[in-house]
């Protein structure tokens, strides 16, 4: 009966935050439920049955069903990593963690407006302003890319054309670069 | 073969996850990570060729791991289902691998090892004969998706990821505690003990519909198909090309597995599923209406041919499902095609919007021919594969009697066809935009930056691709030369297009093989009886 009693509100509270806009809200509500689950699976293995479950090492009336236990430990594990990345996701990915649409977001509208297009690197995929690198490997001849477009052989005009085509005299620009390589050595 | 195959099964999951490991320590060597990544697709490829083979004749492979004793094991084992829905999916695999090497998303680090280990999940979800064991393989499945689709859809921001992760881990809870349920009124997990306990004990039964519910959730059966639409969209073509043929099939895969030995196919439940598909057809098809961008056409057309595949369920009669089980192989490879080759106009020309594209028949027209066969397919008309599975779907529902479902097979059908033209006219049709070139070029200088583009001066006619600048790339910078979509890109494409092909001019073949699984899933016994060695 305690354990149906636990089930029931952690369900409900967990369906509470899910209906939250916060993702770190709806995490926690996760959180809730994986436990909600674990103890479903208590109550599979009877919980009136207490005893050590080895041969041998009590009577049989009185041990507890290890398989219930196996099934949880698994569960909680992935539940942990699977939350951890939804964690992740609420932080590193957005200005804000509003898991509302991207066209009516206003943290997102501001940062937009102040060019900082920042939000989306993660993971190997590095964007600043738009550009992404991909794991910075080397050319054909076996040398490693140039840090910066040597600028022979493009055409000017088709830079400027992207509005969000970094200016490499911007300090910031450069200080963002390098971090990005430091990142790309670490990783 | 049958004596030598069956201690080799956890292989299929054991090498794979064992090589994605490797994958990530060999940081600084790509082309080793592009090596061993295509070479065991290509091995898990030849594995499933040869399980197909060894299973063709409705034999059940089993293998206890660890040895043990029926009862206690955790049990492997491949029927021809399984063994025809690993082979197709390690084809589609390597299309979408290779695709994703021509648009260098491969190159990132972590992309071989999150497919090896999708894959390894994939071959543990088919082959596994544990209910829990089910849940495990299918978070060994969808944890590097989550990192796939977080990474490659990184452009396009985080909601895809933020809302697949959220659906996935709810779909998942509810699992465990059906999981749970079944455990607690059965009081086993193992598949073929439970064979027929839903048709007999209505509490199992309730627990089973949990499990059921759930997978219809991964599997975006309608009413639950919303995040399907907002999140494969989101990320990259060859992301969702895979993911296509993957996750939502893998998820209809274990809901035969489940009505056949859970509910040893009990007849008072199939109405809920005929009913539920023929939503499920309806609604994905006109959701595809109002859609602007050809991925997402296509991908509420995923949706309505989800509902073709599990009429099978809702009949279950052999030619039910045998017809259901040739559309599931056939919907995999044509879905696939069209996903890469859309993919591969999105990817060269920056964008999927009908509105913004045009003309390409002209431009690519090895692109228009390779989507307009996959297209035809997917629409159902002759000489395709698509033909003849919607002609044995909609004869085995006037079989039954059930009328009005082949009623709204044949609608929709119409209606699928329609959306393929509009796509067809949009895109291939029509006049090219003006700025059509100058989106391609701002879009490529984005996604690779400058240093990754290369023109390949091919006498008159340089084209711009992919790769390290050359002296002539101010030319086509400047707009004079013409941007064309490499070959590398539209091969993964046409090759999956060929198969269709090949499936509806042999239909005999893979029909002969879904009779055998349609078989196997008939009568249950045979799976109950290889596992218990009984």
């Amino acid at each position: 009966m305690s354990i149906a009693i636990a089930v029931g509100l952690l369900t409900a509270a967990a369906v509470y935050l899910f209906m939250q806009r916060g993702m770190v809200r709806i995490v926690l509500g996760f959180v809730l439920a994986s436990h909600a689950a674990n103890l479903v699976f208590f109550a599979a293995g009877n919980t009136a049955y207490r005893g050590v479950p080895y041969i041998g090492s009590g009577e049989l009336g009185e041990q507890a069903d290890p398989l219930p236990q196996a099934f949880v430990l698994t569960a909680i594990v992935i539940a942990f990593s699977i939350t951890m990345f939804m964690v992740t996701l609420a932080i590193t990915t957005t200005t804000d963690d509003d898991t509302e649409d991207v066209e009516v977001s206003p943290a997102l509208l501001l940062a937009a407006d102040r060019g900082d297009t920042n939000d989306a690197g993660y993971f190997g995929l590095t964007t600043e302003s738009g550009d992404i690198v991909v794991d910075r490997g080397e050319d054909e001849t076996g040398d490693p890319w140039p840090e910066k477009p040597s600028g022979t052989g493009m055409a000017s005009g088709v830079e400027n054309s992207d509005p969000a085509a970094p200016s490499a005299a911007t300090p910031d620009a450069e200080a963002s670069q390098a971090e990005t390589t430091r990142e790309g050595e670490t990783r | 073969m049958t004596e030598i195959l069956p201690p080799l099964l956890p292989l299929a999951v054991g090498v794979p996850l064992l090589l994605a490991a490797l994958g990530v320590a060999l940081r600084k060597k790509r082309l080793a990570r592009h090596i061993i990544s295509l070479g065991t697709l290509a091995a898990l490829f030849v594995f499933a060729v040869l399980l197909v083979i060894a299973t063709g004749d409705g034999t059940v492979l089993v293998h206890q791991v660890g040895l043990w004793d029926y009862g206690v094991s955790i049990p492997f084992v491949v029927d021809a289902l399984s063994a025809l829905v690993l082979m197709i999916m390690s084809v589609l695999a390597i299309a979408s691998v290779l695709f994703a090497m021509a648009t260098h998303e491969a190159r990132a680090r972590f992309f071989h090892p999150f497919v090896l280990v999708l894959m390894a999940g994939v071959s543990g979800a088919l082959m596994t004969g544990d209910i829990f064991n089910l849940f495990v393989f299918i978070e060994v499945m969808l944890l590097p998706s989550y990192g796939l689709l977080a990474m490659m859809g990184a452009k396009l921001g985080a909601h895809g990821a933020r809302i697949y992760v959220s659906v996935n881990l709810l779909a998942s809870t509810l699992l465990l505690v059906g999981i749970a349920l079944v455990y607690a009124t059965a009081g086993t997990v193992n598949l073929a003990e439970l064979h027929g306990a839903g048709k007999e004990d209505p509490a199992v039964a309730l627990a089973g519909g949990v499990v059921l519910s759930a997978i219809a959730i991964k599997a975006a059966v309608v009413p639950v198909h919303g995040w399907l639409t907002r999140t494969y969209a989101m990320t990259s073509p060859a992301v969702t090309a895979l993911f296509s043929g993957i996750h939502t099939k893998v998820a209809i895969y274990v809901i035969y597995r489940i009505y056949s030995l859970l509910f040893d196919g009990d007849e008072r439940f199939l109405w809920v599923a005929l009913v539920i598909t023929s939503a499920t057809m309806l609604i994905g098809v006109l959701g595809a209406v109002g859609e602007k961008t050809t991925r997402s056409i296509l991908v509420f057309h995923m949706i309505s041919q989800i509902g073709y595949i599990l009429i099978g369920v809702g009949l279950f009669t052999l030619l039910g499902l045998t017809a259901a089980i040739f559309y599931l192989l056939h919907h995999m490879i044509v879905k696939a095609s069209l996903f890469l080759s859309t993919g591969a106009i999105e990817e060269t020309y920056g964008t999927g919007e009908i509105d913004k594209l045009g003309g390409m028949l002209k431009r690519e027209p090895l692109i228009a021919v390779t989507f307009m066969v996959a297209a035809l397919s997917l629409a159902g008309l002759p000489p395709f594969s698509g033909f003849v599975a919607k002609f044995a779907i909609i004869q085995a529902t006037l079989a039954e009697s059930h009328y009005w479902v082949a009623a709204v097979a044949v609608v929709v059908s119409v209606f699928t066809l329609l959306s393929m033209l509009k796509i067809w006219t949009g895109v291939f049709m029509g006049s090219e935009p003006d700025d059509l070139q100058e989106r391609a070029l701002t879009y490529q200088q984005r996604m690779h930056g400058k240093r990754y583009l290369r023109v390949q001066a091919q006498a008159e006619t340089p084209t711009l691709t992919i790769g390290p600048p050359t002296a002539t790339t101010s030319a086509v910078l400047a707009g004079k030369q013409a941007v064309k979509v490499p070959f590398k890109l539209i091969f993964p494409a046409i090759l999956l297009a060929a198969i269709t092909l090949f499936f509806g001019l042999g239909a005999e073949l893979l029909m002969g093989w879904s009779e055998t699984a349609a078989e196997n899933l008939l009568n249950p016994m045979d799976y109950v009886r290889a596992v218990s060695g009984a």
